[in-house]
């Protein structure tokens, strides 16, 4: 597949600051792209970018085959839904979607086509000739998602659209929008800072972080595969457990835990490593599970309850190794009993395949 | 009685006690609302009852019968309207540029050029005529560069006539023209021009196709605003017209000072707000902010309308269509000639912006300042140039008892106004920005109407209410008259400051054991001492430069600086007005000064 969009070394500094630091990224046609991470790592900054409203200090940014670094937003041939949706709120639903298409010089009856389509297509062909202010927040979203398809550009840009909506309007949305998607075909580049969001609805993920990219890769990736502690931290819950390199023992790469006990990591080809410097394994709390007396695991380790919540499907327990290393585990919720109750001694276990082991030190969270 | 009612369970107190203590607080309103139904309301509706009986006390058309017995008065409305008009339409053409201008350029440069607005906005209407009548005379500043450079051999008539009256009446009303628009233009979402952009519009659609539109409800303001002001406006046509440029302000002023006639003056106010009504009427019906902005006012599905408001608003869509595709041809024009480039780092450019914007500024800025010069020199009459140098005319200045006394008494009267129109209005200021009510829009309307009604009625309907019970003369009688201006003024200040003010701060201290009267003591006013002191110095200023009514009611005995600069320039023009002037512009000077500083440190916080 070709690329819709190329950007070569881009990089933008306000004063002493770098809000992005040199930048290099290949979208392909119809792709949903999304560029995750926390606030002030880059992420706006690059779509600004994109979109032409920012112009960088440096670098090349290539619209479908075409140079369009310093080109204005209007000859970009892109689409862009912002933060608060920027509806036109002198202009009606139907001239708000007719206004790309006026823009474009199309003939009349076309546009009328057009737009009568494209509010069948986000099922709201009866607020045509009202106003934005008529609308309620996720109709307004719907209609700033058909006024920036609706001229098919290459690409359509996403600033945090779904961050105005309660949490049950943001999943219908989410789902609503991966549909367009699919019936569109259209290249997407979405900002978010809400990892599920993130991962829920992309094809792959670019995580962002001190104005550069962390991490490049599907959901899958991110989540089971991390390269940093960053990226392990930013997708989910994690333990992590400081451990010094040991050596190889049936196939395993063995590391020393916390407790002086081995650990075994199945050998991957990104493992570090790192001539001197800290190391930390990563385990994801749903990966560890609780063993019968002798059962056996690849890994396995004792520890204290210490306290347990059950948030519905799940039960998370929070314990402790016998030095004191914090571990979070969750089980699924399968009975009103807890499987183990705090104060409780119990074995937990884990496959050396869910052992990441990560450049770094750094104190799990969940 | 909060700690009666936190005593007492919760279940027992009713809504009733709460709805009470709601009540109790509509107190707060009482002083700013009464002082304007005895000042006010009471006094303008005698005048216009007046106007329609006669000296017997019966119904009696009499005095309208005369207004339109000769063509003089109605002549003189029709003068009025088309002076007022012509101004209005000047302002927002010309001030629309500066506006736009300080509200696209980032907040610290703004307030440098915001202040160059603010110097005209404080200076004293008068100052600003007699800087005019020094470069628009006979032998005036411009008619002298002229003439070096050889472009004219005769001076050119640039006063007393109606091109000296439009000079001076759009320099006086630019200032609130451009801070009205630009007020509305700094709540336009500035992602809305740049969403059309990415959209595919252009500069020039996304101009005239969203952020005109948007800006239009300010235009409207600022238009009606400076329309208002200019019809009842005399003391330009008055120091730069001739008699063919009377205004009827200037016909009442006669009627009053010449002949006492209160029923024919009540007359000429009542005719004179009809016709403002009229018009108004027919531009919202035409031109209204409907037309032009293609069928919503408040983007609310638009009620049926008339004939005349579906032409206006097919006339504004096809001018926004026509002005938008103009200003892409003239882009692709350009563009064909020089070829743009998107390889190189090119800023955004807004030269259009600032060389128009930068041009009107100068224009509002800039003649003031030539009274300065003259009032050094050793002239002997107001004119240019200034020759040699001397203190003449300070020395003039600080030896008259008469300006001494006139001055001291107006320092006075605007600091015993600023005082009175704080502590009034900020009560009401307080309620009117927390409670929602029952027929709130009416009330902020008639605590508005001060402004919006021509000056010269109020000023003729006090004199007149004065009259009967002995303010005449009197610094109280100023006081009194010059607080029903600045009053609502005093309100719009505290109310904006207000609507920054997070309300859960009062909740907080509330739980947190404070009382009200603590509450307000320790964490309102802290909080908002910024903005009452702006609304202080705002209303001192107005007091200070006011001349409607220290025409009527100082009764020639407790003249004002403004009225005896006026009586002055009547009788006789010389530099020592230039040197009262240069003072009051230092004096202004140091107010925006003081101002912008106390602001600062406020910001800072």
């Amino acid at each position: 597949m070709k690329s819709k969009l190329s950007i070569k070394n881009v990089w933008k500094s306000y004063g002493s600051v770098t809000a992005l630091k040199e930048t290099s990224l290949e979208v392909p046609e119809g792709e949903f792209l999304t560029l995750l991470g926390p606030s002030g790592s880059g992420k706006t900054t690059l779509l600004m970018a994109l979109a032409g409203l920012i112009l960088p200090d440096g670098g090349e940014i290539w619209i479908d085959g075409a140079l369009a670094t310093y080109a204005p937003s209007h000859e970009r041939d892109i689409g862009m839904v912002f933060q608060n949706y920027a509806l036109f709120p002198h202009l009606t639903i139907y001239e708000n979607i007719a206004f790309p298409l006026r823009m474009r010089r199309m003939r009349e009856a076309e546009i009328d086509r057009k737009v009568r389509n494209i509010l069948e297509i986000v099922r709201l062909p009866h607020v045509a000739q009202r106003f934005p202010s008529e609308l309620s927040g996720g109709q307004q979203q719907r209609i700033a998602l058909a006024r920036c398809t609706v001229y098919q550009p290459s690409i359509v840009l996403m600033d945090e659209p779904l961050g105005a909506l309660d949490k049950k309007l943001r999943d219908q949305m989410q789902i609503e929008i991966k549909t367009l998607h699919n019936e569109l075909k259209t290249t997407i580049l979405y900002v978010t800072h809400d990892q599920e969001e993130a991962m829920s609805m992309s094809d792959r993920i670019c995580l962002m972080n001190d104005g550069r990219i962390q991490q490049l890769g599907t959901p899958n990736d991110l989540y089971f595969t991390p390269n940093s502690i960053f990226t392990a931290l930013f997708l989910g819950g994690a333990n992590m457990l400081p451990v010094a390199r040991k050596g190889r023992e049936n196939g395993f790469d063995v590391y020393e835990g916390p407790g002086g006990g081995p650990i075994h990591v199945s050998p991957a080809e990104r493992t570090p490593q790192p001539a001197a410097g800290d190391l930390s394994i990563m385990v994801r709390p749903e990966h560890i599970r609780l063993l019968a007396n002798d059962e056996p695991a690849e890994n396995s380790a004792q520890v204290r309850i210490r306290d347990s919540v059950m948030v519905g499907p799940v039960t998370r327990y929070f314990a402790e190794l016998a030095d004191g290393t914090d571990v979070t585990f969750t089980q699924l919720t399968v009975s009103p009993t807890r499987s183990a109750s705090p104060g409780e001694v119990v074995r937990i276990g884990w496959a050396a395949a869910r052992s990441v082991v990560l450049e770094g030190r750094s104190n799990g969270h969940d | 009685m909060t700690d009666s009612a936190l005593a007492r369970p919760a279940a027992t107190r009713t809504a009733t006690t709460g709805r009470k203590r709601d009540r109790m607080r509509g107190w707060a309103l009482v002083p700013s609302v009464g002082f304007l139904l005895v000042v006010f309301l009471v006094p303008v509706s005698q005048l216009l009852w007046l106007s329609v009986v006669n000296a017997g006390g019966e119904f009696d058309f009499v005095h309208y019968e005369r207004l339109f017995s000769s063509t003089l008065y109605v002549d003189v409305l029709s003068n009025t309207l088309k002076i007022a008009l012509w101004t209005t339409i000047a302002c927002l053409v010309a001030g629309y540029p500066v506006a736009y201008l300080l509200a696209s350029v980032p907040p610290s440069s703004r307030s440098g050029l915001l202040i160059w607005v603010m110097v005209p906005f404080w200076t004293s209407f008068l100052v600003r005529s007699f800087a005019w009548m020094l470069l628009l005379g006979r032998d005036g500043v411009i008619n002298q560069w002229l003439a070096a450079l050889g472009v004219v051999e005769q001076p050119l008539k640039l006063m007393y006539n109606f091109v000296g009256v439009m000079v001076g009446m759009s320099h006086a009303m630019l200032p609130i023209a451009v801070l009205t628009m630009l007020s509305v233009m700094q709540s336009i979402n500035p992602n809305l021009p740049k969403a059309a952009s990415t959209l595919g519009a252009g500069t020039s659609h996304a101009f005239w196709r969203v952020y005109f539109p948007l800006s239009l409800p300010g235009v409207a303001a600022a238009g009606l605003l400076v329309f208002i002001t200019s019809v009842g406006f005399f003391i330009t046509p008055t120091l730069l017209g001739s008699p063919r440029e009377m205004m009827i302000a200037q016909l009442i002023i006669i009627q009053i000072e010449e002949m006492l006639n209160w029923g024919f003056a009540g007359a000429i106010s009542v005719m004179l707000l009809a016709a403002a009504f009229v018009i108004f009427y027919l531009f919202d019906r035409v031109l209204g902010m409907s037309a032009l902005t293609g069928g919503a006012t408040h983007g609310k599905t638009a009620a049926k309308k008339g004939l005349l408001g579906r032409l206006g608003a097919q006339a504004g869509r096809y001018f926004i269509a026509c002005v938008s595709w103009a200003g892409w041809g003239i882009a692709r024009a350009f563009a064909m000639i020089r070829k743009p480039r998107y390889d190189r780092h090119r800023e955004q450019r807004m030269t259009a912006r600032w060389v128009l914007g930068i041009a009107v500024i100068v224009f509002l800025a800039l003649p003031s300042f030539f009274v300065v010069p003259l009032s050094f020199s050793e002239n002997r009459f107001f004119g240019w140039p200034p020759r040699g140098f001397s203190l003449e005319w300070y020395e003039a200045y600080f030896n008259s008892p008469i300006w001494r006394e006139a001055t001291l008494r107006s320092v006075l009267v605007g600091l015993c106004t600023a005082a009175l129109a704080v502590l009034l209005g900020t009560p009401a200021a307080l309620f009117l920005s927390r409670q929602e009510f029952f027929a709130k829009t009416a009330l902020m309307g008639f605590i508005l109407s001060p402004i919006v009604l021509p000056n010269i009625i109020v000023a003729v309907a006090l004199f007149y209410a004065y009259s009967h019970v002995g303010l005449i003369g009197t610094n109280i009688g100023l006081v009194l008259g010059h607080t029903v201006f600045t009053l609502p003024y005093v309100i719009i200040t505290v109310m904006a400051v207000l609507k920054n003010y997070d309300h859960r701060l009062d909740q907080a201290a509330w739980t947190l054991g404070a009382s009200r009267a603590a509450t307000f003591r320790y964490i309102t006013l802290p909080l908002i001492k910024t903005g009452l002191i702006t609304a202080f110095l705002f209303a001192f200023v107005r007091s200070f430069d006011e001349l409607t009514i220290a025409l009527f009611i100082s009764g020639g005995v407790a003249t004002t600086l403004p009225r005896q600069m006026w009586s002055e320039a009547l009788l006789n023009i010389t530099p020592t007005l230039a040197a009262v002037s240069t003072l009051m512009l230092v004096f202004v000077a140091i107010v925006i000064l003081l101002a912008e500083f106390i602001g600062r440190r406020s910001r800072r916080r």
